[in-house]
């Protein structure tokens, strides 16, 4: 009789469904997975090191690039973990907007995932859907902070500035001229807030659209009911957070169980799933687009109805206004203080953590007193979901490894920071 | 964090674990200290018990106290028209390997940090254990409480060089493959050891010493005229408005 042996496929690290750079090393027996070790570390960048030799301020930027679809709920965690430390907190119009933003980048997020995994199971229509809002919401990031995803827009104390009054709009071009042009601005007549309740009474349509294209289709069921179950019980020993525990059926959520910012005055249901497999995890993210669209229609309302300061009045950590600055010497010193040195953080140890769309993303953060971090953690969801790959996908079909890829919703910035 | 059932936790904590733990309550979050040798048995129970229940490991993570406290900007010494500006000492991302601090001693170096949460109850706990010895720091492993503990100390081995004893596979995982050193250590060079680029000639990536020099723009200093206290009683004042 013939012998016949395992043999072992590498699985990235360059394969447009290893969703970045994840290298993983499997044993296969025919198409069944034997055991499957993850490499991962391909885009460590040192961050938390890097953060030790910066002031506070300087690395809010580097949250960013972590978890690069969901960028303002990292700027949220190390942030938080700063005001923490420093016994300060942002004003109440700068909690609203935070929340807004979080929700938008939750939305953003979930968009990338349900387009990217329909795209590795093999529905393409599905992406370009998606991608169509995500623009729409990448131009309320741009409209706020100049940029399209890499914001650093929270700032410990509150935010960089207040919302635009006016939203931004499309130039006649060779491109965009006459009925295009004027679609493309139907929206952006008056603030960015007017244009996000546009959004938001639009939202909802598109939703169905995309639960139109895979809820009941087949192929998309039979390539996710029953794949990748995991219990309660396990997913909790496993460290998993967020969507990769409620889908298991357990309705924790930070957001409801330790709520910061402004989400105790949000009005939301947390949505739970039943088997714990990649089905459910799919409509539990489902239903949180719709959810966070109805937390950002209850922002836009309150910040529509309350003017306010975004940034705590301490110069220590926020600057003075440039009028200021013109007139007043002491804010002058402030100013130069703030930007040279930076501030310095009461010694002492914190964790905040927030409900970042992928799960539990948290900052561990000591300091020693001085104007840098002396060490900062960033605790990632991804990279404990990650963990559990090889525990989950034994005796799995290869194919179902990308499904699994998928429902963990990875993003290499953050798995290997 | 769940604030109203911090002092209910700290009084199950002492009252069950007695002198094991060294507990303490800052800004709402519990710490407890625990020793190497007690911490399997803590674990255990605080997963297991009713009134702990924590079933979920957040984080593992390592903390390298060498250099803690210590500043590089001098400003003791006044000179006739201004304090002097001294960049003094080698804190991080200012030396290369090779000028790296040595025969440093810090008692109680490292320390492997475990974040904690319970699903059920809603609370969170930090432990933190000191490794014993800084020349082989080992700190036994928790993946056979909590199997997603794995990854985590297999980070914090491969950046701290803590060894996690018990650990089923304890291997490097996010740094290159063949890497030297523990990079998250404090008398680790910021820029690191190596540099790779592709050789046209020999048509394959090669490892060089790095090229870069060290270089911070900001020096670190810590205040001790309580700068928050001083913005404080300021915007109190409102002296400005006046």
């Amino acid at each position: 009789m013939e012998e016949i042996r395992n043999y072992t496929m590498n699985f990235g690290p360059q394969h447009p469904a290893a969703h970045g750079v994840l290298r993983l090393v499997l044993e296969m027996d025919g198409e069944t997975i034997v055991r499957a070790d993850p490499h991962i570390g391909l885009l460590h960048r040192g961050t938390e090191k890097l953060a030790e030799s910066k002031p506070f301020n300087q690395s809010i930027g580097y949250m960013d690039r972590l978890d690069y679809v969901s960028m303002m709920c990292n700027e949220h965690a190390y942030v938080r973990a700063i005001e923490n430390l420093m016994g300060i907190e942002a004003p109440v119009r700068a909690q609203y907007i935070r929340t807004m933003f979080d929700e938008i980048t939750r939305i953003l997020n979930h968009l990338m995932w349900v387009g990217s995994n329909a795209l590795d199971l093999g529905a393409m229509a599905v992406f370009l859907y998606a991608f169509r809002e995500r623009e729409e919401l990448m131009d309320v990031y741009e409209a706020v902070s100049g940029a399209r995803m890499h914001a650093t827009y929270y700032r410990p104390g509150g935010v960089y500035r207040d919302l635009p009054e006016q939203m931004p709009q499309y130039r006649e071009s060779p491109w965009h001229k006459g009925g295009d042009l004027k679609r493309l601005n139907a929206w952006r007549e008056g603030s960015m807030l007017d244009y996000l309740t546009e959004f938001t009474n639009d939202f909802p349509k598109r939703v169905d659209e995309y639960e139109a294209l895979l809820t009941n289709n087949r192929i998309w069921k039979q390539r996710t009911v029953g794949i990748g179950i995991i219990d309660p019980e396990k997913a909790q020993a496993w460290g998993m957070t967020g969507a990769m525990l409620r889908g298991s059926g357990i309705a924790w959520d930070l957001r409801k169980k330790q709520p910061y910012a402004a989400y105790d005055q949000m009005d939301f249901d947390i949505p739970v799933g039943v088997n714990g497999d990649c089905y459910d995890r799919y409509l539990v993210r489902v239903e949180e687009m719709r959810q966070s669209n109805r937390i950002i229609r209850q922002c836009v309302e309150w910040l529509k109805a309350n003017p306010g300061p975004v940034m705590v009045q301490n110069y220590k950590v926020a600057p003075p206004s440039r009028e200021e600055m013109k007139n007043d010497m002491e804010a002058l010193i402030h100013h130069f203080k703030l930007f040279t040195e930076g501030y310095g953080v009461p010694a002492g140890e914190t964790y905040s953590a927030v409900e970042a769309p992928k799960g539990e993303f948290g900052c561990y953060l000591v300091s020693d007193g001085a104007n840098k971090p002396f060490r900062v953690h960033l605790r990632a969801p991804g990279f404990a979901h990650l963990s559990s790959m090889d525990a989950i996908v034994r005796g799995h079909m290869l194919a179902d490894v990308v499904a699994m890829i998928g429902t963990y919703d990875l993003v290499f910035g953050e798995v290997d920071r | 964090m769940s604030v109203t059932n911090e002092t209910s936790l700290v009084e199950r904590l002492a009252a069950r674990f007695g002198d094991m733990l060294a507990v303490k309550v800052e800004r709402n979050e519990v710490t407890a200290e625990v020793s190497p040798r007690d911490l399997i048995s803590v674990a255990t129970a605080l997963r297991d018990e009713s009134g702990f229940r924590f079933t979920t490991v957040i984080d593992v993570c390592g903390v390298d106290y060498l250099s803690y406290g210590q500043t590089e900007w001098d400003t003791d010494t006044a000179q006739g028209d201004s304090f002097s500006r001294g960049v003094e000492g080698q804190a991080v991302g200012r030396f290369t390997w090779a000028e790296r601090p040595r025969g440093v001693e810090q008692p109680r170096r490292y320390a492997a940090v475990i974040h904690l949460l319970s699903v059920e109850l809603n609370q969170r706990i930090r432990l933190r254990a000191f490794c014993e010895d800084d020349a082989f720091p080992v700190v036994p492993s928790i993946v056979p409480i909590w199997p997603g503990a794995d990854w985590f100390e297999r980070e914090t081995f491969d950046l701290f060089g803590i060894i996690f004893d018990g650990h089923p596979d304890l291997r490097r995982i996010l740094t290159d493959y063949g890497f030297v050193g523990h990079p998250f250590r404090k008398d680790f060079p910021l820029i690191g050891n190596v540099e790779v680029r592709y050789d046209a000639e020999q048509k394959r990536v090669v490892y060089e010493p790095v090229s870069i020099e060290p270089r911070v723009l900001v020096p670190r200093t810590i205040r001790n005229d309580a700068d928050l206290d001083q913005a404080r009683a300021e915007s109190a004042d409102h002296w400005r408005e006046n």
